[in-house]
This record gives C-alpha cells, structure tokens and sequence, in this order.
C-alpha cells in the first residue's frame, strides 16, 4: 500500500474507534430505566454527604513526576530516529547518540540526588 | 495511492475512483477494529477460568457450555443497568472519557501485523505510532477521574497518572531495543528481522523490562493502585454503571492482551515460527504465542499482593528506569564492538541485517548478547535479594523491641 494510504487508513480509523463504543451505550439507551432522582444523582461516597470541593489543587508531586516524564518524553522522541538508524551508523554518530543518553542520565541523577524522586 | 483488491473491482464495476479507495479503507477498518471487539467477549470468558483455577474455584460454568456464554449474559445485564450521570459532573467529559478508554486500545490494533500480507497499517513508524496511541489511555482514566467529581475517583486518577507516566520510561527504553535490533519502527519489519533468531534472546532484560511496564500500564496487580478497592472503592470509575462502567472493564480486559500482542511482535518474533511459514497459520501463530505473555500477566495478577504507591514509584523510579537506560547502553555498545569483529550478520553497504541472516548466523552474536544480559541481572538481582532480607531482618527486629517493651 502507499504511504498516503497508510495514513488515511489510520484518520478513518481515528474516526471510527471512538464511534465503535458508542454503539453499545446507545443500544443500552433503548434497554434501560430512566428513572433518575435527586437521591441516585449524589455523589458516591460511602452513604457519607461530601464535605467540600473536588475540585481542588492537586499536590506539587504529581508536577514534579510529570515534569521529569515530559524531559524523558521529549528526549525519547529524539533517540527513535537514532535507534531506526543504528544498524548503518559510523562509530562517530553512535557515540553522539551515547553522550545523549548519557545527557538523559545525568538529568536523572540529578533529580535523583535532589531527592525528588521518592513518594511522600 | 494505488487501488487493488476490493478497490480494483469497485472502479471496474463503475464506483468513482475516489469513492472507491474510501469504501475499501472503511471495510479495512471495521474489519480490523471488529477483530479486537470480538476477541475481548471470549478473553473475559478466559481471564475469569484461569482466574478461578488459580484460586482453587470453577468459574463460569452454567450459562452454556463451560460457561462459554456467561460473557453474553453480564452484556445484557450490563445492557438493563440504569445509567447515573453525578449532578455535580462534567458531563460532556463524563461521557467522553469510556469512548477513549476503548478507543485507545482498539487504536493499537491498526499496526499489529496479523500475517506478512494482512495488517490494518503499515506505518513507518509504528512503535512510535504505539507509544502515542496508548498514551491516550492514560488521558482517559484522568478524564474520567477528573469528570465525576467523587474524592475517590480522582484521587484515583491521579495515583495513576503519577503510575503511568513513570512507568512509560522504562516501556518506551524497552521499545528501543527492538527498534534498534531491526532497524525500523514498522512492526512487520521488526518481525522480518526476527526471521532467524526471536529477539527475546538477543534481549531478554528488554523484554521483561517491556512485560513489567506494560503490566503497570494496564494497571494490573501488583501495580493495581488504580482500582485499590479497600482505599480507593473502586478507583477512577467508581461513579459509572451500566455500558459505560462496561466500556473501561472491556478496555482493561482487552489492554492486556494487546500487551501480549505487542510482546509476540516485539519480542517473540511475531508469526515466526520454526518451520511453519504459511499465511494462514502465521495468523495462529501470532494468536497461540501472545497467550504465552498474557497467561504470565493473569498468574501474576491472581497470586501478587498489591504494593503501596511508595514502593511503586521507588521500583519504577530506582531499579527499572536506570536499568532499562542500562540495558540499551550495553546493548548499543556490545552489538557495535560485535559488528567489528564480524559477528553480526551485515548486507552489502555493512549496514546490520537481521532480516536475510540464519539461525546459525545468529547464534554466536545472539549468544553474546543473552550472556551479557545474564551478567547485568546477576549483580541487581543479589542486591535486591540482600535489600529484601535486610529489611525483613530490620521489621522482625522491631517487632521483637516492641514486643519486649509490652512485656516489661
């Protein structure tokens, strides 16, 4: 197949899989009682009324976490063509891509050391 | 962009050209995205009877024979169930987030190769296709935390963001290997260089590397701290019923066996398989071996206590992270000095080929690679031995302080 091919496959199919689920719910729609009342439409909590917002600010952890994820990420991206290529690299290329892991590395030790890295 | 097959006949029967690309694209894709829908009905059947075996129980075994149907009947109850929007929820998130919770898995199954001639997409790069993909998963479970306003739901979601974006390092290091191995990120050539020697023993580390991680983003005991139904009720879904509630169950069910999927691709060399090389039984192949991944995930899952997040984020954090960075260094470095003494089988340009090389080309560098794979677990798994006797050795002798100080 051509590669314009390959991708429109793909655009249909980004259209589809979300459409695929619906189908179910939309059936269960015709099935199922609609009787709903204030009572059922609380919020679950164990019998318990809920006592303040949810929607709150989430602790500096989760950033954290998700900051060194997004370095780790981006650099991932970076190193994919490095590995495509790798079966025809000259030694030079090779040991640039090294020093980059290497880079990625120390980023980690770093946040390692700081200590950063561990559950409170 | 050429047009064969049902394309062909549709514009020789007089279908516009264009109409007639888009007709066979469709059936393509319903085709391909049927397959997983179907299987996941049967995998629920399968994971619920080893479950039950492994907890010394029967299982289903009333509603048809062996239970076979008993998936067909949760469905239709699934189906009377009333289903509850909160008041207080986003609702158009609400609903949104069970459509890409099964989305994001049926998604991956656009590049799984089911023989050499029949994959949905041939992407370039399909692992990267792969790793974006099921990222979306991950959106999902935080949408739907997010979306039903419950304390539970999303303190929930957000244990498993932390859990899944941490454990997304040491997959995609894993997913390195192969890539590097073949030379390619599309899975049907990453199969092809697995045509004489499966990468599982070139890279054993990656590919249990690849089956932790995924075991974490599928969220499966022991890294089940999504659902944690003695602190957590249920965890990010608690507020769904009905279809919707069913949709995430499905997407979870069929996520593992994806996972195996990916593995047999990445690692267990596809629908190879020695002295087999029909089209029609690759199909089986690929089927049969992805059971060998997806049983070890079930095992797993039905006799490992769960851990804390604490000591999640820390194995993550400190032991598969730096190891996967590791295992590619090593590996990078080990096939590159390989290639210089001749033990890897190269074409004419002196590029690495895997592809054309024989079992018995294979064997030596592939030899190489497991024994150096063996030599860094050996040390990290004596470590981690001597950590795990330390601290029973360190909590017995507490107890046995505490136990003194009642006494006196």
């Amino acid at each position: 197949m051509d590669v314009l091919n390959e991708w429109a496959f793909i655009g249909v199919f980004l259209v589809l899989a979300p459409i695929l689920p619906v189908l179910p719910i939309m059936g269960a729609w015709l099935f199922r009682p609609k009787r709903a009342n204030v009572l059922k439409s609380q919020t679950y909590e164990c019998g318990v009324e809920t006592v303040g917002d949810t929607w709150v600010q989430f602790r500096v952890q989760y950033y954290i976490y998700g900051l060194i994820f997004l370095v780790f990420d981006v650099e991932m991206v970076l190193l994919f063509p490095w590995a495509v290529a790798y079966h025809k690299l000259s030694f030079f290329a090779f040991a640039a891509g090294l020093l980059f892991i290497f880079l990625l590395t120390d980023a980690l030790i770093y946040a390692w050391r700081k200590g950063i890295l561990i559950w409170r | 962009m050429d047009c064969t097959g049902l394309c062909e006949v549709l514009t020789q029967g007089g279908t516009d050209p264009g109409l007639a690309q888009f007709l066979s694209i469709l059936l393509g894709v319903l085709l391909v995205v049927t397959v997983p829908l179907i299987t996941v009905i049967f995998l629920i059947w399968i994971e619920r009877k080893i479950a039950a075996r492994i907890q010394d129980r029967l299982g289903p075994n009333r509603v048809g024979p062996f239970g076979l149907l008993q998936t067909f009947a949760d469905l239709i109850k699934l189906l009377a169930k009333e289903d509850i929007t909160p008041a207080s929820a986003d609702r158009l998130l609400y609903n949104a987030a069970p459509l890409l919770s099964l989305a994001a898995v049926a998604l991956i199954w656009a590049v799984v190769p089911y023989t050499p001639y029949h994959v949905g997409a041939d992407l370039d790069i399909g692992a990267l296709y792969f790793v974006a993909v099921a990222s979306l998963g991950t959106l999902a479970i935080m949408i739907a935390g997010w979306a039903s306003n419950n304390k539970y739901a999303l303190l929930g979601a957000f244990r498993v963001v932390a859990l899944l974006v941490s454990y997304e390092i040491p997959l995609v290091f894993a997913l390195l290997v192969p890539v590097m191995l073949a030379g390619s990120m599309s899975m049907v050539d990453i199969i092809h260089a697995q045509s004489g020697m499966w990468f599982i023993f070139m890279a054993p580390l990656a590919g249990v590397l690849f089956f932790i991680s995924s075991q974490a983003e599928t969220g499966r005991a022991p890294f089940d701290l999504i659902e944690a139904e003695s602190e957590l009720v249920a965890g990010f879904n608690i507020e769904y019923s009905g279809m919707k509630f069913g949709m995430f169950f499905a997407a979870e069910f069929l996520h593992v066996f994806t996972n195996g999927v990916l593995i047999t691709i990445l690692f267990l060399g596809g629908w190879y398989f020695p002295g087999w090389q029909m089209p029609l039984i690759a199909f089986m192949w690929l089927g049969l071996k992805a059971f060998i991944p997806y049983f070890i995930s079930l095992w797993i899952r039905n006799t490992v206590p769960r851990l804390r997040i604490d000591q999640v984020m820390k194995f993550n954090w400190f032991f598969l992270v730096p190891l996967s960075i590791v295992n590619v260094l090593i590996l990078a470095f080990l096939v590159m000095v390989l290639k210089e003494i001749g033990w890897v089988p190269v074409d004419e340009t002196g590029a690495m080929a895997l592809a054309q090389a024989g079992f018995i080309e294979l064997l030596p560098m592939t030899i190489v690679l497991f024994i150096s794979n063996v030599l860094i677990c050996v040390p990290i798994v004596n470590r981690l031995r001597r950590m795990g006797v330390e601290q029973r050795a360190a909590r017995e002798q507490l107890r046995t302080q505490r136990a003194m100080a009642a006494g006196d």
